[in-house]
Protein backbone atom coordinates (compact mmCIF):
# COMPACT_ATOMS: atom_id res chain seq x y z
CA UNK A 1 0.00 0.00 0.00
CA UNK A 2 0.59 3.79 -0.72
CA UNK A 3 2.40 5.36 2.71
CA UNK A 4 2.81 9.07 2.67
CA UNK A 5 6.45 10.12 4.45
CA UNK A 6 6.43 13.30 6.46
CA UNK A 7 9.64 15.61 4.99
CA UNK A 8 11.52 14.62 8.94
CA UNK A 9 11.72 10.75 7.54
CA UNK A 10 12.61 11.85 3.60
CA UNK A 11 16.54 11.29 3.89
CA UNK A 12 15.39 7.77 4.47
CA UNK A 13 13.07 7.25 1.67
CA UNK A 14 14.00 10.29 -0.75
CA UNK A 15 10.51 10.84 -1.79
CA UNK A 16 7.36 11.35 0.38
CA UNK A 17 5.70 7.99 -1.10
CA UNK A 18 6.73 5.01 -0.20
CA UNK A 19 5.45 1.08 -0.65
CA UNK A 20 5.24 -1.09 1.81
CA UNK A 21 2.76 -4.07 2.33
CA UNK A 22 1.54 -6.08 5.99
CA UNK A 23 -1.63 -6.68 7.57
CA UNK A 24 -1.20 -4.20 10.06
CA UNK A 25 0.25 -1.15 11.09
CA UNK A 26 2.99 -2.66 12.42
CA UNK A 27 3.57 -5.13 9.96
CA UNK A 28 3.58 -2.32 7.45
CA UNK A 29 6.20 -0.22 9.48
CA UNK A 30 8.44 -3.29 10.07
CA UNK A 31 8.07 -3.22 6.35
CA UNK A 32 9.14 -0.06 5.98
CA UNK A 33 11.85 -0.91 8.32
CA UNK A 34 13.29 -3.68 5.76
CA UNK A 35 13.57 -1.24 2.93
CA UNK A 36 14.73 1.83 4.45
CA UNK A 37 16.93 0.54 7.81
CA UNK A 38 16.70 2.70 10.76
CA UNK A 39 13.15 4.83 9.80
CA UNK A 40 10.91 2.83 12.41
CA UNK A 41 12.81 3.59 15.43
CA UNK A 42 12.80 7.22 14.68
CA UNK A 43 8.81 6.62 14.82
CA UNK A 44 8.26 3.92 17.38
CA UNK A 45 9.90 3.69 20.34
CA UNK A 46 11.66 0.64 21.84
CA UNK A 47 8.62 -0.38 23.39
CA UNK A 48 6.47 -0.34 20.36
CA UNK A 49 4.91 3.32 21.37
CA UNK A 50 4.56 5.20 18.63
CA UNK A 51 6.59 8.06 19.51
CA UNK A 52 5.01 11.33 20.91
CA UNK A 53 5.20 13.55 17.43
CA UNK A 54 4.37 10.93 15.23
CA UNK A 55 0.89 10.92 14.56
CA UNK A 56 -0.15 8.05 11.62
CA UNK A 57 -3.54 8.57 9.63
CA UNK A 58 -5.30 5.41 7.79
CA UNK A 59 -7.65 6.64 5.30
CA UNK A 60 -8.00 10.03 7.05
CA UNK A 61 -8.66 8.47 10.88
CA UNK A 62 -5.71 8.77 13.17
CA UNK A 63 -4.55 4.93 14.46
CA UNK A 64 -2.90 5.21 17.68
CA UNK A 65 -2.31 1.30 17.92
CA UNK A 66 0.01 -0.53 15.90
CA UNK A 67 -1.94 -3.77 15.93
CA UNK A 68 -4.63 -1.92 13.68
CA UNK A 69 -5.44 -3.99 10.82
CA UNK A 70 -5.03 -2.94 7.31
CA UNK A 71 -6.21 -4.13 3.68
CA UNK A 72 -4.27 -3.35 0.46
CA UNK A 73 -6.18 0.04 -0.51
CA UNK A 74 -5.85 1.54 2.77
CA UNK A 75 -3.40 4.53 2.56
CA UNK A 76 -1.40 5.27 5.60
CA UNK A 77 -0.36 8.60 6.16
CA UNK A 78 2.29 9.79 8.40
CA UNK A 79 2.59 13.13 10.18
CA UNK A 80 4.62 14.79 12.00
CA UNK A 81 3.66 16.81 14.47
CA UNK A 82 5.71 19.68 15.81
CA UNK A 83 5.35 22.04 18.50
CA UNK A 84 8.23 24.56 20.20
CA UNK A 85 11.63 26.33 18.76
CA UNK B 1 34.90 19.17 4.12
CA UNK B 2 38.25 18.59 1.76
CA UNK B 3 39.78 15.27 2.83
CA UNK B 4 43.42 15.07 3.78
CA UNK B 5 46.11 13.01 2.75
CA UNK B 6 47.83 13.07 5.89
CA UNK B 7 47.52 9.55 7.84
CA UNK B 8 44.93 10.40 10.55
CA UNK B 9 45.96 10.07 14.15
CA UNK B 10 44.90 12.00 17.21
CA UNK B 11 45.73 13.13 20.57
CA UNK B 12 42.94 13.80 23.12
CA UNK B 13 43.67 14.44 26.66
CA UNK B 14 42.31 11.02 29.28
CA UNK B 15 43.47 8.43 26.58
CA UNK B 16 46.94 8.18 26.50
CA UNK B 17 49.75 6.20 28.07
CA UNK B 18 52.39 7.59 29.50
CA UNK B 19 54.80 6.15 27.03
CA UNK B 20 52.90 7.81 24.70
CA UNK B 21 52.94 11.08 26.04
CA UNK B 22 56.93 10.83 26.51
CA UNK B 23 56.89 10.41 22.93
CA UNK B 24 54.76 12.95 22.03
CA UNK B 25 56.01 15.59 20.06
CA UNK B 26 55.09 19.34 21.52
CA UNK B 27 55.08 21.36 17.92
CA UNK B 28 52.05 22.68 17.11
CA UNK B 29 49.13 21.07 15.43
CA UNK B 30 45.87 21.62 14.08
CA UNK B 31 42.67 21.25 16.03
CA UNK B 32 39.26 20.37 15.86
CA UNK B 33 36.58 21.38 17.81
CA UNK B 34 33.22 19.59 17.70
CA UNK B 35 29.96 21.89 18.91
CA UNK B 36 27.00 20.23 18.93
CA UNK B 37 24.27 22.49 19.29
CA UNK B 38 20.27 22.31 19.98
CA UNK B 39 20.29 23.05 16.20
CA UNK B 40 22.83 20.95 14.48
CA UNK B 41 26.43 20.37 14.72
CA UNK B 42 29.56 22.13 13.59
CA UNK B 43 33.08 21.43 12.93
CA UNK B 44 36.29 23.89 13.42
CA UNK B 45 39.90 23.18 12.06
CA UNK B 46 42.28 25.62 13.37
CA UNK B 47 45.79 26.34 11.18
CA UNK B 48 48.64 25.05 13.16
CA UNK B 49 48.64 28.29 15.28
CA UNK B 50 44.91 27.77 16.15
CA UNK B 51 44.41 31.37 15.26
CA UNK B 52 42.25 31.57 12.31
CA UNK B 53 39.56 28.50 12.11
CA UNK B 54 37.55 27.42 9.24
CA UNK B 55 34.10 26.52 9.61
CA UNK B 56 32.59 23.00 8.74
CA UNK B 57 29.32 22.80 9.04
CA UNK B 58 25.97 22.87 9.65
CA UNK B 59 26.03 19.18 9.81
CA UNK B 60 22.25 17.73 10.36
CA UNK B 61 20.52 21.20 10.76
CA UNK B 62 17.50 20.94 12.42
CA UNK B 63 18.87 18.03 14.56
CA UNK B 64 19.47 18.36 18.51
CA UNK B 65 22.95 17.12 18.67
CA UNK B 66 23.93 16.34 22.15
CA UNK B 67 27.22 15.31 21.78
CA UNK B 68 30.00 15.01 18.98
CA UNK B 69 33.08 12.85 19.74
CA UNK B 70 36.06 12.35 18.12
CA UNK B 71 37.78 8.55 18.17
CA UNK B 72 41.14 9.29 19.45
CA UNK B 73 41.71 5.52 18.34
CA UNK B 74 41.85 6.52 14.59
CA UNK B 75 41.33 10.06 14.53
CA UNK B 76 39.19 10.16 12.50
CA UNK B 77 35.72 8.11 13.58
CA UNK B 78 33.03 10.99 14.44
CA UNK B 79 30.19 9.81 16.79
CA UNK B 80 26.68 11.95 17.05
CA UNK B 81 24.38 11.74 19.31
CA UNK B 82 20.80 13.09 17.51
CA UNK B 83 17.63 13.29 17.75
CA UNK B 84 15.28 16.14 16.62
CA UNK B 85 11.95 17.46 18.47
CA UNK B 86 9.50 14.89 16.65
CA UNK B 87 11.90 11.97 15.78
CA UNK B 88 13.67 9.24 18.50
CA UNK B 89 16.69 9.20 18.87
CA UNK B 90 19.66 8.07 16.85
CA UNK B 91 23.64 7.94 16.59
CA UNK B 92 25.07 9.02 13.29
CA UNK B 93 28.89 8.02 12.45
CA UNK B 94 31.20 9.24 9.80
CA UNK B 95 34.39 7.57 9.73
CA UNK B 96 36.26 10.67 7.33
CA UNK B 97 35.84 13.31 10.14
CA UNK B 98 32.48 14.32 9.05
CA UNK B 99 32.94 14.35 4.69
CA UNK B 100 30.32 11.42 5.12
CA UNK B 101 27.91 10.50 7.76
CA UNK B 102 25.70 7.21 8.26
CA UNK B 103 23.55 6.07 11.04
CA UNK B 104 23.84 3.36 13.51
CA UNK B 105 22.24 0.02 12.50
CA UNK B 106 20.74 -0.56 16.45
CA UNK B 107 20.70 2.89 18.62
CA UNK B 108 21.05 2.79 21.92
CA UNK B 109 17.64 1.23 23.07
CA UNK B 110 16.06 -0.09 26.39
CA UNK B 111 15.57 -3.52 26.66
CA UNK B 112 11.68 -4.77 25.79
CA UNK B 113 9.81 -5.14 29.23
CA UNK B 114 7.76 -7.66 30.03
CA UNK B 115 4.25 -7.41 28.95
CA UNK B 116 1.98 -6.04 31.24
CA UNK B 117 5.32 -4.25 32.70
CA UNK B 118 5.96 -0.37 31.78
CA UNK B 119 9.59 -0.46 29.89
CA UNK B 120 11.77 2.82 29.68
CA UNK B 121 12.20 4.41 25.88
CA UNK B 122 15.48 6.55 25.32
CA UNK B 123 14.34 10.11 24.47
CA UNK B 124 17.87 11.40 23.83
CA UNK B 125 21.91 9.48 23.76
CA UNK B 126 23.36 12.20 25.84
CA UNK B 127 27.02 11.00 26.22
CA UNK B 128 29.46 9.51 24.41
CA UNK B 129 32.48 8.28 25.59
CA UNK B 130 35.56 5.90 23.21
CA UNK B 131 36.47 2.69 24.46
CA UNK B 132 40.13 1.93 26.61
CA UNK B 133 43.13 2.52 23.60
CA UNK B 134 43.46 -1.47 23.83
CA UNK B 135 39.71 -2.10 23.28
CA UNK B 136 39.45 -0.68 19.19
CA UNK B 137 35.71 0.16 18.01
CA UNK B 138 34.40 -0.26 21.95
CA UNK B 139 32.08 2.91 22.86
CA UNK B 140 29.92 3.84 25.41
CA UNK B 141 26.81 5.60 25.56
CA UNK B 142 24.76 7.76 28.68
CA UNK B 143 21.31 8.11 28.20
CA UNK B 144 18.00 10.24 29.42
CA UNK B 145 16.26 8.43 31.03
CA UNK B 146 19.55 7.28 32.56
CA UNK B 147 21.35 4.14 30.21
CA UNK B 148 24.16 2.86 30.17
CA UNK B 149 25.22 1.64 26.88
CA UNK B 150 27.94 -0.15 25.04
CA UNK B 151 29.22 -0.82 21.23
CA UNK B 152 32.02 -3.07 20.16
CA UNK B 153 31.66 -2.21 16.34
CA UNK B 154 32.54 1.47 16.63
CA UNK B 155 29.08 2.51 16.93
CA UNK B 156 27.32 0.81 14.93
CA UNK B 157 24.79 -1.51 16.91
CA UNK B 158 24.53 -0.90 20.55
CA UNK B 159 23.71 -3.00 23.53
CA UNK B 160 22.58 -2.21 27.06
CA UNK B 161 25.59 -2.42 29.35
CA UNK B 162 25.98 -3.90 32.42
CA UNK B 163 23.01 -4.29 35.50
CA UNK B 164 22.02 -1.22 35.99
CA UNK B 165 19.71 -0.14 33.41
CA UNK B 166 17.21 -2.51 35.27
CA UNK B 167 18.42 -2.99 38.82
CA UNK B 168 16.01 -2.04 41.45
CA UNK B 169 18.15 -0.29 43.92
CA UNK B 170 20.28 1.45 40.62
CA UNK B 171 16.42 1.89 39.21
CA UNK B 172 15.41 3.93 42.69
CA UNK B 173 18.67 5.96 42.79
CA UNK B 174 17.84 6.85 39.42
CA UNK B 175 14.77 8.16 40.41
CA UNK B 176 11.37 9.54 37.99
CA UNK B 177 11.59 11.97 35.22
CA UNK B 178 11.03 14.88 37.84
CA UNK B 179 14.09 14.34 40.11
CA UNK B 180 16.20 15.06 37.02
CA UNK B 181 17.55 17.79 34.98
CA UNK B 182 14.76 19.85 33.33
CA UNK B 183 14.95 18.13 29.23
CA UNK B 184 15.02 14.80 31.47
CA UNK B 185 17.33 12.73 33.71
CA UNK B 186 21.01 11.99 32.30
CA UNK B 187 23.63 9.84 32.77
CA UNK B 188 26.82 11.10 32.03
CA UNK B 189 30.64 11.28 32.67
CA UNK B 190 31.46 7.65 31.71
CA UNK B 191 35.05 7.25 32.31
CA UNK B 192 37.51 4.40 31.57
CA UNK B 193 41.20 4.60 33.35
CA UNK B 194 43.65 4.76 30.80
CA UNK B 195 45.73 1.94 33.07
CA UNK B 196 42.68 -0.56 33.25
CA UNK B 197 39.34 -1.07 30.67
CA UNK B 198 37.86 -2.96 33.63
CA UNK B 199 38.10 -0.04 35.49
CA UNK B 200 34.99 2.36 35.01
CA UNK B 201 32.66 5.26 36.63
CA UNK B 202 29.97 7.05 35.38
CA UNK B 203 27.76 9.60 37.20
CA UNK B 204 24.01 10.72 37.29
CA UNK B 205 21.93 13.77 37.29
CA UNK B 206 20.31 12.87 39.70
CA UNK B 207 22.18 9.60 41.47
CA UNK B 208 26.17 10.13 42.16
CA UNK B 209 28.64 9.27 41.29
CA UNK B 210 29.47 5.33 40.65
CA UNK B 211 32.65 3.17 40.04
CA UNK B 212 33.05 -0.73 38.49
CA UNK B 213 36.45 -2.47 38.81
CA UNK B 214 34.93 -5.18 36.65
CA UNK B 215 34.05 -4.20 33.32
CA UNK B 216 31.05 -3.21 34.12
CA UNK B 217 29.63 -6.27 35.90
CA UNK B 218 29.19 -4.51 39.60
CA UNK B 219 28.83 -1.07 40.56
CA UNK B 220 29.33 1.06 43.57
CA UNK B 221 28.52 4.90 44.38
CA UNK B 222 31.27 6.94 45.41
CA UNK B 223 29.08 9.68 46.83
CA UNK B 224 31.18 10.05 50.55
CA UNK B 225 31.68 13.89 50.93
CA UNK B 226 29.59 15.70 48.63
CA UNK B 227 27.12 18.07 49.67
CA UNK B 228 23.68 17.85 48.51
CA UNK B 229 20.74 20.67 48.56
CA UNK B 230 20.06 22.16 52.10
CA UNK B 231 17.43 19.70 53.61
CA UNK B 232 18.21 16.74 51.45
CA UNK B 233 20.18 13.31 53.15
CA UNK B 234 23.60 13.09 52.08
CA UNK B 235 23.61 9.50 52.56
CA UNK B 236 20.91 9.34 49.70
CA UNK B 237 22.53 8.54 46.48
CA UNK B 238 19.85 9.99 44.62
CA UNK B 239 20.27 13.54 45.75
CA UNK B 240 23.40 13.77 44.40
CA UNK B 241 24.12 15.91 41.24
CA UNK B 242 26.98 15.26 40.00
CA UNK B 243 27.46 18.01 36.83
CA UNK B 244 30.43 16.60 35.61
CA UNK B 245 33.53 14.28 36.20
CA UNK B 246 36.94 13.83 34.97
CA UNK B 247 39.93 12.00 35.68
CA UNK B 248 43.35 13.58 34.83
CA UNK B 249 45.41 11.57 32.09
CA UNK B 250 48.09 12.47 33.69
CA UNK B 251 47.60 10.69 36.94
CA UNK B 252 44.11 8.62 36.83
CA UNK B 253 43.78 8.14 40.67
CA UNK B 254 43.12 11.64 40.78
CA UNK B 255 39.36 12.50 39.55
CA UNK B 256 37.76 16.41 39.80
CA UNK B 257 34.19 17.22 39.55
CA UNK B 258 31.55 19.92 39.57
CA UNK B 259 28.86 19.33 41.15
CA UNK B 260 25.49 21.06 41.67
CA UNK B 261 26.64 21.99 45.25
CA UNK B 262 30.69 22.39 44.86
CA UNK B 263 34.01 21.66 43.16
CA UNK B 264 35.45 18.56 44.43
CA UNK B 265 38.33 16.38 43.85
CA UNK B 266 39.13 12.75 44.57
CA UNK B 267 42.39 11.11 45.00
CA UNK B 268 42.16 7.33 44.93
CA UNK B 269 42.38 5.04 46.77
CA UNK B 270 40.66 7.81 48.88
CA UNK B 271 36.43 7.55 48.41
CA UNK B 272 35.79 10.83 49.63
CA UNK B 273 35.72 13.42 48.03
CA UNK B 274 36.97 17.12 49.00
CA UNK B 275 35.54 20.43 48.44
CA UNK B 276 38.26 22.54 46.84
CA UNK B 277 35.38 24.66 45.52
CA UNK B 278 35.59 26.14 48.90
CA UNK B 279 38.61 28.15 47.89
CA UNK B 280 37.17 30.44 45.02
CA UNK B 281 35.61 33.74 46.26
CA UNK B 282 32.40 34.01 47.99
CA UNK B 283 30.91 36.52 45.47
CA UNK B 284 31.56 34.01 42.93
CA UNK B 285 30.84 30.65 44.64
CA UNK B 286 31.10 26.86 43.29
CA UNK B 287 28.40 26.52 41.61
CA UNK B 288 28.88 25.49 37.49
CA UNK B 289 28.39 22.85 34.83
CA UNK B 290 31.83 21.47 33.18
CA UNK B 291 34.78 20.49 34.52
CA UNK B 292 37.87 20.60 32.69
CA UNK B 293 41.43 19.05 33.82
CA UNK B 294 44.66 19.09 32.28
CA UNK B 295 46.13 16.84 29.80
CA UNK B 296 49.41 16.70 31.54
CA UNK B 297 49.37 18.01 35.13
CA UNK B 298 47.03 16.93 37.67
CA UNK B 299 47.06 19.80 39.68
CA UNK B 300 45.87 22.12 37.05
CA UNK B 301 41.98 22.62 36.22
CA UNK B 302 39.56 24.78 34.95
CA UNK B 303 35.68 25.61 35.77
CA UNK B 304 33.35 28.18 34.43
CA UNK B 305 31.10 29.83 37.47
CA UNK B 306 27.63 30.20 37.30
CA UNK B 307 25.25 32.25 39.71
CA UNK B 308 23.78 29.36 41.97
CA UNK B 309 22.14 32.65 44.71
CA UNK B 310 18.32 32.92 45.03
CA UNK B 311 16.45 30.81 42.34
CA UNK B 312 19.54 29.68 41.04
CA UNK B 313 19.66 32.05 37.56
CA UNK B 314 22.71 29.62 36.35
CA UNK B 315 24.39 32.68 34.47
CA UNK B 316 27.51 34.05 34.92
CA UNK B 317 28.13 35.93 38.39
CA UNK B 318 27.36 39.72 38.23
CA UNK B 319 26.95 39.46 34.07
CA UNK B 320 30.93 39.33 34.04
CA UNK B 321 31.75 35.75 32.61
CA UNK B 322 35.12 34.49 33.86
CA UNK B 323 36.96 31.16 33.85
CA UNK B 324 38.96 29.80 37.06
CA UNK B 325 41.88 28.04 37.18
CA UNK B 326 43.74 25.81 39.85
CA UNK B 327 47.47 25.10 39.53
CA UNK B 328 47.82 23.18 42.89
CA UNK B 329 44.89 20.62 42.86
CA UNK B 330 42.23 23.29 44.14
CA UNK B 331 43.74 24.81 46.83
CA UNK B 332 43.47 28.32 45.28
CA UNK B 333 41.64 29.68 42.32
CA UNK B 334 43.08 32.13 39.64
CA UNK B 335 39.95 34.67 38.16
CA UNK B 336 40.84 34.88 34.41
CA UNK B 337 38.58 37.16 32.30
CA UNK B 338 40.57 38.88 29.89
CA UNK B 339 39.01 39.26 26.54
CA UNK B 340 35.86 37.84 27.99
CA UNK B 341 33.19 41.07 28.19
CA UNK B 342 33.33 43.01 30.79
CA UNK B 343 29.46 43.45 32.16
CA UNK B 344 26.28 42.41 31.06
CA UNK B 345 27.05 39.47 29.26
CA UNK B 346 24.77 36.47 31.13
CA UNK B 347 25.94 33.03 29.97
CA UNK B 348 25.76 29.46 30.85
CA UNK B 349 27.99 27.25 29.66
CA UNK B 350 26.75 23.36 29.43
CA UNK B 351 28.08 20.60 30.93
CA UNK B 352 29.76 19.20 28.47
CA UNK B 353 30.52 22.43 26.36
CA UNK B 354 33.56 23.07 27.72
CA UNK B 355 37.00 21.21 27.11
CA UNK B 356 40.83 21.60 26.70
CA UNK B 357 43.09 20.21 23.61
CA UNK B 358 46.49 18.44 24.74
CA UNK B 359 48.60 21.15 22.88
CA UNK B 360 51.26 23.06 25.00
CA UNK B 361 50.31 25.71 26.02
CA UNK B 362 46.88 23.62 26.71
CA UNK B 363 43.92 25.39 24.27
CA UNK B 364 40.74 25.80 26.34
CA UNK B 365 37.18 26.39 24.52
CA UNK B 366 33.66 26.42 25.78
CA UNK B 367 30.10 27.30 24.42
CA UNK B 368 27.37 29.35 25.55
CA UNK B 369 23.76 28.38 25.31
CA UNK B 370 23.69 31.68 23.93
CA UNK B 371 25.67 30.75 20.35
CA UNK B 372 28.75 31.90 21.22
CA UNK B 373 31.87 29.93 20.47
CA UNK B 374 35.18 31.12 22.82
CA UNK B 375 38.73 29.85 23.25
CA UNK B 376 41.67 31.02 24.59
CA UNK B 377 45.43 29.67 23.21
CA UNK B 378 47.03 30.06 26.78
CA UNK B 379 45.33 28.00 29.34
CA UNK B 380 43.02 30.58 29.67
CA UNK B 381 44.57 33.99 30.31
CA UNK B 382 42.97 35.07 27.60
CA UNK B 383 40.39 34.67 25.31
CA UNK B 384 39.00 35.53 21.90
CA UNK B 385 35.60 34.46 20.22
CA UNK B 386 35.50 31.78 17.26
CA UNK B 387 32.24 32.23 16.51
CA UNK B 388 28.87 33.53 17.41
CA UNK B 389 25.05 33.19 16.16
CA UNK B 390 25.26 29.91 16.37
CA UNK B 391 21.84 27.83 18.38
CA UNK B 392 22.02 26.88 22.03
CA UNK B 393 25.53 25.22 22.71
CA UNK B 394 25.36 22.06 24.15
CA UNK B 395 28.76 20.37 23.76
CA UNK B 396 32.12 21.30 22.61
CA UNK B 397 35.05 18.61 22.02
CA UNK B 398 38.74 19.64 21.25
CA UNK B 399 41.23 17.10 19.66
CA UNK B 400 44.43 17.71 17.72
CA UNK B 401 44.55 16.71 14.64
CA UNK B 402 48.08 14.92 13.24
Amino acid sequence: MKVLIPSALRSYTEHSEAEASGATLAAVLADLDRRYAGIRFRMVDEQDRIRPHIRIFVNGEQVRELSHALRAADEVVIVQALSGG
Amino acid sequence: MAPTSRKPAVRRQGRATSARRTSRSRSPHRVLVMVATRKGAWLYHSDATRKTWRTDGPHFLGHIINHLVLDPRDGRTLLAAAKTGHLGPTVFRSTDLGRTWKEAARPPAFAKAAEGTEGRAVDHTFWLTPGHADERDVWYAGTSPQGLFRSEDGGVSWEPFSSINDDAQYRKWMGTVQDGTPDGPKLHSIIVDPRDPAHLYFAMSGGGVHESTDRGRTWAPIVKGLEVVEGFDPAEVTFHDPHCVRLCPSNPDRLYQQNHCGIYRLDRPSDQWVRVGKAMPKRVGDVGFPMVVHPRDADAAWVFPMDGNTVWPRTSPEGTPAVYATRNGGKTWQRHDAGLPAQQAWWTVKRQAMAADAADPVGLYFGTTSGELWMSRDEGRGWSCIARHLPEIYAVEAAELA
